[in-house]
């Protein structure tokens, strides 16, 4: 709904686009919202180009673009669709890179549920953990990667709930429905450190690397502004943000 | 006997009556449309609740407000014929029938599914659907409807209003039937004064809520105090007896109530002895101050002056007579009654040019 | 065959939830739709008004609610956990009640338009033969509104199959619990498995179809027996 609303003031902006040469559009996965907003205005600052970020979630924005939806680049939630829009001939080749790895988080609003190493997972005493779809969001995946690895997915299955996407996800949790739940760490992170409740910060190598990945859409090759933001993500300042929310890099 | 009080304020007026109605035979509510008659025959059913009111059948009470008693209309022990049919388009004729018919109990019932049938006509429609009867056939099937319930005050709110001169000629036998063959008294609501001639035995007439008289409707008629009496259409009727008939010019003789006065009208025969009522607009009815010889007016009675009245139309009179217990009403010129000098007590005669009988 | 048998859980699922929600929602809104018809309160406009909210109001603002309002902190939430019930969110019961919400203008609208069109006549002819207050509102006005009826349950159910927004924020998306048929075509197209979003999505559409079409007949049969 959001999603569509943002690409309709786009396509009114249209015509003033065209004037200004150097605007960028850009298709952001939902989870990194927050670190976007800060980026663009640092971007807009240090680079003078115009950024238009639209969010929504990695398999909505993916739809749209194969439909023609006119982005310049694509920052992505896992590094599979970027890889996939690649060999489908949608992007500007060598364009993709890692831009991000998110890092996940067990999670509880409460504030001494969730101990620092998880057990809470063994004791079971919770009713509902919400995680995202794991079939349509890497963190989801990420997450049933981490409960398979300590032999417990089969036992908290029954107490799975889904969210369709990470955000969904902690939704559940942040409302107190679920007890606790997988999330994306950038979710509860702010300056370094947990923005309330309680948390097990998941390490990294119970579960395969999240990495998302960025590219430039083909449409794209020949717009300045969108290899400048590409080489501004790669830049300190941009790293400096991505960190503060909790993303390894 | 119904005794009815009621105070019920209305769009421009309030229904405002205090009446004593007799619990049986005919009573007509009478009046111009507008004036209350439609509101009292509800509040009398219990469709309307009017604040302050009294209502006693038969020293049954359905209604007092001081003492917080209000019977619903379902456990009143009435019938209600609406202005339009409104019957259940839902249901079959016979589906619309039963449907009272099954909610009193076997005990209560006096009139039987075929008897109410029977009396209205209506055997052959029973299977038919409400929306392919036409307007004369809906309303016997509503009239039917509300007889079997057995009720013991049967309410009819202009039940011809809505039909065609040939349809009201069609259903007024049958009227007259229900009032001849069951014992049920009939308040019934019109403001068509031929109906109302036709069959009341009782008239109550109304104007703005106010009663402006209850009585016989005989009696009725003929006073002059009452804006009825004064119009155009002003007419006594005459409960008669039918004495004889000459069957050579087919003329029957009806003998006036209390006399030995006798009205001629030429018609078929009827049986000696049967009665027979008649309406005499005061329009037809001239007088003389001597027996008029050599005339062809068929009927000349002798009557007494009782009052003269200015008539709606300043150029008239009216002039109520009795024949021995039986009024009269004439309606001349003004001139006419200077020219003669008629005065309250004086004998005349009264040639009555044309007779309607009603039944 | 194109359907998995998750797609065909799903299927029963909402089938099951719309069948359920139907029912109740004619059974409580009945009541409330003769209620809204006939009074003459001051609360007519503004239950009113409550009964017509969701046609206006996006889906995920109910859901929303919904879910806060069932959460621990949320009043249905303290109610449920203080009757041992536990909350509701993701559950079937959760997904019934917050169906009967999103799918109540749906159902009490019609019934009530066709209780406002019978008028009180029918109901003081019954009164006269005998009939009391619930006997005239069953063996009356009930079947003189059947019509109404009819287009209330069809309405209810079809609106209560394509209920997405108040599912996914309060559904959890839990296989035969709450993984609805609209919840169902969403996952495959985040998953990009086209194929199985379009054989759902085109029955939903066909049957969406068919629904529409037999009201609009229908609709020309109610007019025909009202004249």
């Amino acid at each position: 709904m959001r999603l569509s609303f943002s690409a309709m003031l786009l396509c009114l902006l249209l015509p003033s686009a065209g004037a200004l040469a150097d605007e960028v559009k850009v298709a952001v996965a939902a989870n990194f919202t927050a670190p976007m907003q800060v980026i663009a205005e640092a971007f807009e600052q240090d680079t003078g180009h115009q950024l238009k970020a639209s969010f929504g979630s990695t398999g909505q924005l993916y739809a749209q673009i194969t439909h023609g939806a006119p982005f310049d680049v694509f920052l992505a939630a896992d590094d599979s669709t970027p890889a996939k829009l690649e060999s489908e001939g949608e992007t500007v080749e060598g364009s993709r890179f890692t831009y991000a790895t998110g890092a996940l988080a067990l999670w509880s609003a409460q504030p001494n549920l969730v101990d620092d190493a998880g057990a809470v997972l063994r004791s079971g005493s919770f009713k509902h953990l919400a995680i995202a779809n794991p079939k349509i969001a890497p963190y989801g995946l990420a997450a049933t990667q981490v409960m398979a690895a300590q032999d417990l997915l089969e036992q908290l299955t029954p107490r799975l709930v889904e969210g369709q996407s990470i955000g969904q996800a902690y939704q559940f949790v942040a409302s107190g429905n679920a007890e606790l739940g997988f999330v994306a760490l950038s979710q509860v992170y702010r300056d370094g450190k947990l923005s309330g409740g309680s948390a097990w910060l998941v390490p990294a190598e119970l579960h395969d690397p999240i990495h998302q990945d960025a590219v430039i859409l083909r449409k794209a090759a020949h717009n300045p502004a969108a290899q400048a933001l590409m080489n501004y993500l790669h830049g300190e300042r941009a790293a400096g943000i991505i960190r503060s929310f909790g993303y390894q890099l | 006997m119904l005794d009815v009080q009621f105070n019920l304020p209305l769009n421009n007026f309030t229904l405002d009556v205090d009446l004593q109605l007799p619990a049986q035979g005919v009573t007509a509510l009478f009046g111009p449309s507008g004036s209350g008659k439609t509101s009292l025959l509800r509040c009398i059913a219990g469709l309307e609740h009017a604040p302050a009111g009294r209502l006693l059948f038969n020293g049954e009470c359905w209604q007092d407000s001081q003492r917080g008693i209000f019977v619903p209309t379902h456990q009143r022990a009435i019938g209600y014929v609406f202005q339009e049919s409104s019957l259940f388009d839902h249901l079959s004729v016979e589906g619309n029938l039963r449907f009272g018919y099954r909610r009193i109990s076997a005990a209560e019932r006096r009139i039987s599914f075929s008897q109410a049938v029977e009396l209205l006509g209506i055997a052959p429609l029973l299977a038919r659907q409400p929306q392919h009867l036409s307007g004369g056939e809906r309303q016997r099937v509503g009239i039917a409807r509300a007889l079997l319930t057995s009720p013991r005050l049967l309410l009819m709110d202009e039940p011809l209003s809505a039909l065609d001169a040939q349809r009201k000629a069609e259903i007024l036998p049958y009227l007259e039937r229900l009032n001849a063959e069951l014992e049920i008294p009939i308040l019934y609501v019109s403001h068509a004064f031929d109906e109302v001639a036709r069959l009341a035995d009782h008239m109550v007439l109304l104007e703005d809520g106010k009663a402006l008289a209850s009585g016989n409707i005989n009696g009725l008629l003929p006073r002059l105090d009452l804006p009825l009496a004064l119009g155009d259409n002003a007419s006594v009727v005459i409960d008669g007896v039918v004495a004889s008939y000459d069957v050579d010019y087919q003329l029957l003789s009806l003998r006036l109530p209390h006399t030995e006065q006798c009205i001629r009208v030429a018609h078929q025969p009827v049986a000696i002895g049967q009665q027979l009522r008649l309406r005499v607009q005061a329009r037809d009815v001239s007088l003389s101050l001597q027996q008029p010889q050599h005339s062809s007016i068929l009927n000349l009675l002798a009557a007494t002056i009782v009052e003269l009245a200015v008539a709606d139309n300043p150029a008239h009179l009216l002039v109520r007579l009795d024949m021995q217990g039986t009024p009269l009403l004439a309606r001349i010129t003004r001139y006419s009654s200077e020219q003669l000098g008629l005065r309250p007590g004086q004998s005349v005669w009264a040639q009555i040019k044309s007779v309607a009988l009603l039944n | 065959m194109p359907l998995s048998s998750s797609d065909l859980a799903a299927i029963w699922l909402t089938l099951q939830l719309a069948s359920i929600t139907t029912v109740l929602l004619l059974l409580l809104g009945t009541p409330l739709a003769w209620w809204l018809a006939r009074t003459r309160s001051w609360l007519k406009a503004p239950i009113g008004a409550v009964v017509a909210l969701p046609l206006v109001l996006p889906p995920t603002v109910i859901g929303f609610y919904l879910l806060v309002a069932m959460g621990p902190q949320g009043p249905v939430g303290a109610l449920t956990q203080s009757l041992g019930l536990g909350t509701l969110s993701f559950t079937f019961t959760g997904l019934v009640i917050g169906s009967l919400f999103y799918s109540l203008p749906f159902v009490v609208q019609p019934i009530q338009n066709a209780f406002e069109a019978i008028g009180t006549r029918p109901l003081e002819v019954a009164a006269t033969l005998r009939a009391g207050r619930f006997d005239r509102f069953f063996h009356v006005a009930l079947p003189l509104a059947r019509p109404g009826l009819v287009t209330a349950s069809v309405l209810g159910f079809a609106h209560t199959i394509g209920e997405f927004g108040v599912v996914l924020m309060i559904g959890g998306n839990i296989p035969d619990q709450t993984r609805v048929v609209s919840v169902q075509i969403f996952n495959h197209v985040e998953a990009m498995e086209y194929a199985q979003a379009h054989w759902l999505a085109a029955g939903m559409l066909v049957f969406s179809f068919a629904i529409l079409l037999t009201l609009q007949r229908r609709g020309r049969v109610g007019a025909r027996a009202i004249s």
